[in-house]
């Protein structure tokens, strides 16, 4: 069985030697993340070789930081979510709740430091509202979610009635450069909030009572029950993490093209699904890694326009993504049964 | 202090259409080990899961230490000294060793972070010197999906002996366990005895309950058909009682005849 996304060290107190012994149990410990990781270096000795000019130039990492963190973000604590055996097919639209918020706030009251605050509430409280449909009624979260998906997403309709909207004004002040600035003219700032949640969540995730209780919950519920962990209110803040992370991420892809259009998020949610799974989280709960999904997410975002650099034209986009994300998935499943 | 470790008074609990517990009272003594015993579908995991905080009866009262608790939870029963090892083991298979010991008590420094170092190594310690993993391929960090049925129902149990709990309850601990490990089980529960501490023991086999309990309680179909001091009753006699309660409902016999003879 593959475990989680700890990096462990061989234990110094017992064996003091790096024996091949305890090298071997390291990496069948991390197999999955090593696995994730071989297939990243592998595709980009691919692009590399197949168009130098291109991946020598620091254009187009520049590009894919741009770019991966729009959803990448989202699949980070949902990969926690994935782990606690639940599901979020909602949060594409709570990116457009997020910003939508945002902009009555900021016609409102002209402070973007509120209406930022406002956005994540919103993207907070419409996660937890989730969670709450799912742990008091006892809905599945997969179909509570694709009820909630379509239900905010119309909210979106009505209450902007389709109409798209200019942000400049909140692009260019302290909060669009804390968002979507870029760092010495060269790190966009949102590639720098998607590492720094990234480690936020592992932490959360792997040193901490409510990550441990996650992995617990998703692996058998009933135990994690019958043992004292509270799952229901777990359930509840992994879904409202989920929210507020999603308005988040909403409003950084907003800001960066200085719009808000009421199809904001639809193209994520396949994107940061893939993520999620390419990294080697378990569709069944009680197993997935941060680091695995951080790494997936930059695997993703690079086909497009990896494919496009190395010759090949856009239709070919959807065949490699299929085939990239249908052999990782094996791979994980074969690791997971070799080792189990 | 009372006379009673715990005591539940008038407890009943349905499921649906299933009434599990009638109007049970039991108690449980300062320093008693009380065996319950009864079919299958008797009630008794009902009655230990409402002593643990996972069911709430629908009715009467549950009394620690001569105090009435209501809405009682796991974890407040935990706090209030109850370890158990559950009949369905309550293990989360894809985790490692460590932390299946500490489900739900988890050793914690300030702001709720993990002491991982502390968990492994307290792990290791209770590898070798309780749970007899002596195989170098065993280690804190081993995935217990992949232990052996024994060895799975030892870390329940080494679990709940680790946390030094007042009540200690063994839902058929001995599930799964060969010989020498039974026998390794059974002295735990007469070490609790001599600890001064109290246990409740669930279990199939006669044998096993008679030795270790001094009182045994009998359920059948939700009810406590009666209870017997184990130094008042031979072992001969108790396993003809069990046997006519599963044939009439009672322990009475219905008429004088020759007990004894389906001992060993
Ligand atoms: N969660 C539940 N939902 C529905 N019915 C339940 C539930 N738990 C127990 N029951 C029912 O309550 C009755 C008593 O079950 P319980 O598990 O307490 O029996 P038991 O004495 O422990 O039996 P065994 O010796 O087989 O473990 C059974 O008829 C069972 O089907
Ligand atoms: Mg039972």
């Amino acid at each position: 069985m593959v475990s989680h996304a700890e990096e462990r060290l061989p234990e110094k107190s017992k064996g003091q030697q790096l024996t091949g012994d305890s090298l071997a149990r390291f990496a069948q410990k991390n197999a999955s993340q090593l696995g994730i990781i071989g297939v990243f270096i592998i595709l980009w000795l691919f692009y590399f070789f197949a168009a130098p000019e291109t991946f020598r130039s620091s254009d187009i990492y520049a590009a894919f930081m741009l770019s991966v963190p729009f959803f990448g973000i989202v699949a980070l604590p949902l990969t926690m979510l994935i782990i606690a055996g639940e599901i979020d097919l909602s949060f594409p639209s709570i990116m457009a709740i997020g910003t939508i918020t945002f902009i009555e706030v900021f016609d409102i009251t002209g402070n973007v430091w509120l209406s930022f605050f406002a956005c994540l509430l919103a993207g907070f409280g419409v996660g937890a509202l989730n969670g709450l449909i799912v742990v008091k009624i006892g809905i599945p979260s997969l179909i509570a979610t694709i009820g909630t998906q379509f239900f905010w997403r119309g909210m979106v309709l009505v209450v902007r009635e389709g109409r798209s909207a200019v942000l400049v004004e909140p692009k260019n002040s302290a909060l669009g450069d804390l968002l979507v600035g870029k760092i010495n003219n060269f790190w966009p700032a949102q590639v720098i909030w998607f590492l720094f949640i990234a480690i936020v969540v592992w932490f959360l995730l792997n040193r901490h009572v409510f990550g441990a209780h996650v992995y617990l919950i998703g692996d058998n519920e009933n135990s994690a029950r019958l043992m004292g962990i509270n799952v229901g209110r777990t359930k509840i803040i992994l879904f409202g993490i989920v929210g507020v992370t999603a308005a988040f991420a909403g409003l950084l892809s907003s800001l960066q093209v200085a719009n808000f259009f009421s199809t904001l998020g639809e193209g994520h949610l396949m994107t940061t699904l893939a993520s999620v799974f390419l990294g080697g989280t378990s569709v069944f709960g009680g197993v997935g890694s941060v680091l695995g999904t951080f790494i997936a997410s930059f695997i993703i975002g690079s086909i497009n326009g990896g494919i496009v650099a190395v010759g090949l034209t856009g239709f070919y986009t959807q065949l490699i993504y299929g085939l990239i994300i249908t052999a990782s998935v094996a791979m994980h499943t074969i690791l997971r049964k070799r080792l189990g | 202090m009372s006379d009673y470790r715990l005591e539940l008074r008038n407890v009943s609990k349905s499921f649906g259409e299933v009434q599990s517990l009638r109007n049970v009272n039991f108690q449980v003594g300062q320093n008693e080990v009380v065996g319950l015993l009864g079919d299958n579908g008797a009630g008794k995991s009902t009655l230990i899961k409402i002593i643990t905080g996972y069911h709430r009866p629908d009715s009467g009262e549950l009394f620690f230490n001569g105090e009435k608790v209501e809405n009682l939870t796991v974890p407040k029963a935990r706090a209030l000294g109850v370890e158990t090892v559950y009949q369905e083991r309550a293990l989360a298979e894809q985790q490692s060793l460590w932390r299946n010991i500490f489900i739900g008590r988890e050793l914690r420094t300030r702001l709720g972070f993990l002491d991982v170092k502390k968990m492994r190594e307290e792990t290791n310690r209770l590898m070798l010197e309780s749970m007899g993993f002596t195989s170098a391929a065993v280690s804190p960090d081993s995935i217990i999906g992949t232990f052996s049925g024994g060895e799975k129902q030892g870390v329940a149990i080494v679990r709940a002996l680790y946390f030094e709990a007042e009540l200690i309850i063994l839902d058929e601990p001995t599930m799964g366990l060969a010989l020498k490990e039974t026998h390794k089980l059974l002295d735990f529960v007469r070490q609790i005895k001599k600890a001064g501490k109290s246990a409740i023991f669930i279990d199939h086999n006669v044998f096993h309950v008679y030795e270790v309990a001094d009182r045994v309680v009998v359920l059948d179909r939700g009810s406590v058909a009666g209870e017997f001091m184990t130094k008042d009753i031979t072992l001969n006699d108790l396993m003809h009682k069990m046997y006519l309660v599963a044939q009439t409902g009672s322990l009475e016999e219905p008429v004088e005849e020759m007990i004894g003879d389906e001992a060993e």
